[in-house]
C-alpha cells in the first residue's frame, strides 16, 4: 500500500480561501443562502467554510446545517453491512432558498444524488449547488459536476482519496492511497 | 456499524445488549426524521412486508403500518376476523399463501405465546412478533426503555417497577428482560394472583404493596388489567383493585421523590391510573407512543438490512 500527499495544510488553507470567495461572488451576504454538510465527511469543510467566511470575510451570518443521506441511499441491502445513520442537523426551512452542498470527495456522484432527494423533506430550495474539496474525476456514475473544486484528482478505482481534517484526525491534508 | 445478531425480533430474550443499543442509536435518526415537514425516506422501497394480525391492536398495528409506510415499504394487512382462519386453514397455510405473493417480512400478532417462534423454523421471511399471547411483545418493551432513555438519561441502574396483571401481561415479560439486559433493576408489583408462581426465578424483586414499590422506584410502568383474559375472578372488584393498585395524586403526594410514569396503553382510567395522573407531568405515556414509531422503524430498517437483494 503506497500513501502519496496531495495537499498539505498550507494548501488547504489556501484552497479554502479561494473557495471562501467564490461562495462569497455568488451569494453576497448569504442571507438566501444556507450550506449544508453532507454527513459524515463533509460536516468539517462545511463548519470550516462557515466560520472562514464569519471570521476572514466579516458576513454577519450564515446559515449551516448537515445533513445525513443514509436513508435515502441507493445501495440499501447491496453490501454486507447495514447503513450506519449519522445526524442530520437542519433547524431551518430550504424553501426558496439558495442551497450549497458540501463535501470531501465528489467520486461517483451517487451521494450527491442521495442528497438531492433528501433535501426534499426540509422544503423546495430554489437553487442548489455543489462544492468539493477533492473532484476525481473520470469516476462519475451519474451527471453530476461540482459548481465550486478545490483540486481536480485523477485517481484509478483501486486508489482511495483520504481527507484529514484537524478536528477529527489530528492534522489537515489529502492522501492518495494505493490499495 | 455492526449488524443485529438476530434474523429476527422473536423476543427481547434473543436480543443482546449490542442489538438493543444498535436499535437506539438507529432509533435517534428516525425520530429525528418523523419529525421533519416530510417525515418519509425511501429505504425499503423494495421490500413488502404483511402486518397479520390474529388478535386485536389498535397502536400497535397503527404504529407498525406507520413505521412500514414512514420507510417506503409496500404493506398488505390481515386480520383474522375477515380471513380464511374462520374457515379452519392453518397458521403455516395462512402465511405461506400470502409469502407466495412474494412478501420479505412478516409482522405478527398472534394470540398463543410461541406462535412466532413456530412460524419462524417452517417460513423464509423475517419475522417481528408484534405480541405472542401472553409471552413477548418486544417492540413495547424496545419504545419502553427508549423512553426511559430518553427521559432519565440512561437506563442502567434506574429502579423499574411493573405494576399490575404481570400474569396475563407479555409486555411485563419483555419488559423484564430489555431493563435487565440494559442493567436497570427491575420489581414486580401487584396483587397475588396476578404474579405467576415462578416469577422471582427470573431475578426481578416481588412485591405487594404499591406505595412501598413506589418509594422504591425511579420509573413506575402500570399495566392494563386484562380483563379479556381473565375466566376467572382474581381479586374482589375493579373499585378494590383501583384502591390498592391504582396509582393516584395522592399516593404520589405521599412520596419523596418524582417518578416517571409509564403505561403501554390503551388505559383503563380510574382503573391502574387516575385521569390527573396520566395527564400530568410525571407521564410519558405520550411520548412512548411517539418512540413507537420510531423504535419500530429502526427494527423493521436493521432487519431489512439483512434481507439478501
Amino acid at each position: 500500500m503506497s500513501k502519496k500527499l496531495l495537499l498539505s495544510a498550507k494548501e488547504i488553507d489556501i484552497i479554502l480561501n479561494r473557495l471562501a470567495c467564490q461562495l462569497i461572488e455568488n451569494h453576497n451576504d448569504f442571507s438566501d443562502t444556507v450550506l449544508i454538510g453532507i454527513q459524515p465527511r463533509g460536516t468539517f469543510l462545511a463548519k470550516r467554510l462557515a466560520d472562514m467566511l464569519i471570521n476572514n470575510y466579516n458576513i454577519s451570518k450564515v446559515e449551516l446545517g448537515s445533513l445525513d443521506i443514509t436513508f435515502f441511499r441507493d445501495d440499501f441491502r447491496r453490501g454486507d453491512k447495514p447503513l450506519a445513520a449519522n445526524a442530520t442537523h437542519i433547524d431551518f426551512l430550504v424553501e426558496d432558498k439558495n442551497v450549497v452542498f458540501i463535501d470531501d470527495v465528489l467520486y461517483t456522484g451517487r451521494s450527491i444524488r442521495a442528497a438531492l432527494t433528501a433535501i426534499q423533506s426540509f422544503g423546495r430550495p430554489r437553487h442548489i449547488e455543489l462544492l468539493t474539496l477533492i473532484d476525481r474525476r473520470f469516476s462519475r456514475h451519474l451527471p453530476i459536476q461540482p459548481d465550486y473544486r478545490g483540486r481536480q484528482v485523477d485517481a484509478i478505482n483501486n486508489e482511495k482519496v483520504i481527507v484529514n481534517w484537524k478536528e477529527n484526525n489530528g492534522e489537515d491534508a489529502v492522501y492518495l492511497i494505493n490499495k | 456499524m455492526s449488524a443485529l445478531s438476530v434474523n429476527h425480533l422473536l423476543g427481547i430474550k434473543y436480543l443482546t445488549s449490542d442489538d438493543i443499543d444498535l436499535i437506539f442509536e438507529t432509533a435517534d435518526q428516525f425520530k429525528e426524521v418523523i419529525n421533519r415537514p416530510i417525515k418519509k425516506v425511501p429505504s425499503l422501497r423494495d421490500i413488502t412486508v404483511a402486518n397479520l394480525f390474529f388478535e386485536n391492536s389498535t397502536r400497535t398495528k397503527l404504529s407498525f403500518e406507520l413505521a412500514e409506510k414512514r420507510l417506503s415499504a409496500d404493506i398488505i394487512n390481515f386480520s383474522a376476523a375477515q380471513s380464511s382462519v374462520k374457515k379452519g386453514e392453518t397458521l403455516i397455510d395462512t402465511v405461506n399463501n400470502i409469502l407466495s405473493m412474494k412478501v420479505d417480512m412478516v409482522v405478527m400478532r398472534h394470540p398463543n405465546p410461541g406462535a412466532c417462534v413456530f412460524l419462524s423454523k417452517h417460513i423464509s421471511a423475517t419475522i417481528i412478533n408484534a405480541g405472542d399471547g401472553a409471552h413477548e411483545h418486544p417492540t413495547q418493551a424496545l419504545l419502553d426503555s427508549y423512553s426511559i432513555k430518553e427521559k432519565l438519561g440512561t437506563v442502567n441502574g434506574k429502579k423499574v417497577v411493573i405494576v399490575g396483571d404481570i400474569l396475563h401481561s407479555r409486555v411485563a415479560l419483555s419488559n423484564i428482560y430489555a431493563l435487565q439486559k440494559q442493567g436497570a433493576e427491575v420489581m414486580v408489583c401487584g396483587p397475588k394472583t396476578l404474579l405467576p408462581k415462578y416469577i422471582s426465578s427470573l431475578g426481578v424483586q416481588v412485591e405487594t404493596n404499591l406505595l412501598k414499590a413506589l418509594n422504591w422506584c425511579d420509573v413506575a410502568n402500570m399495566l392494563r388489567v386484562q380483563n379479556e383474559r381473565m375466566e376467572v375472578n382474581y381479586f374482589p372488584s375493579t373499585r378494590e383493585y383501583a384502591q390498592q393498585y391504582g396509582v393516584s395524586r395522592e399516593i404520589l403526594n405521599k412520596l419523596d421523590k418524582e417518578i416517571v410514569i409509564m403505561h403501554p396503553g390503551p388505559i383503563n382510567r380510574g382503573v391502574e391510573i387516575t385521569s390527573d395522573v396520566a395527564d400530568s407531568q410525571h407521564s410519558i405515556i405520550l411520548n412512548q407512543v411517539e418512540n413507537g414509531v420510531a423504535v419500530r422503524m429502526a427494527v423493521i430498517y436493521l432487519l431489512a438490512s439483512k434481507i439478501k437483494h
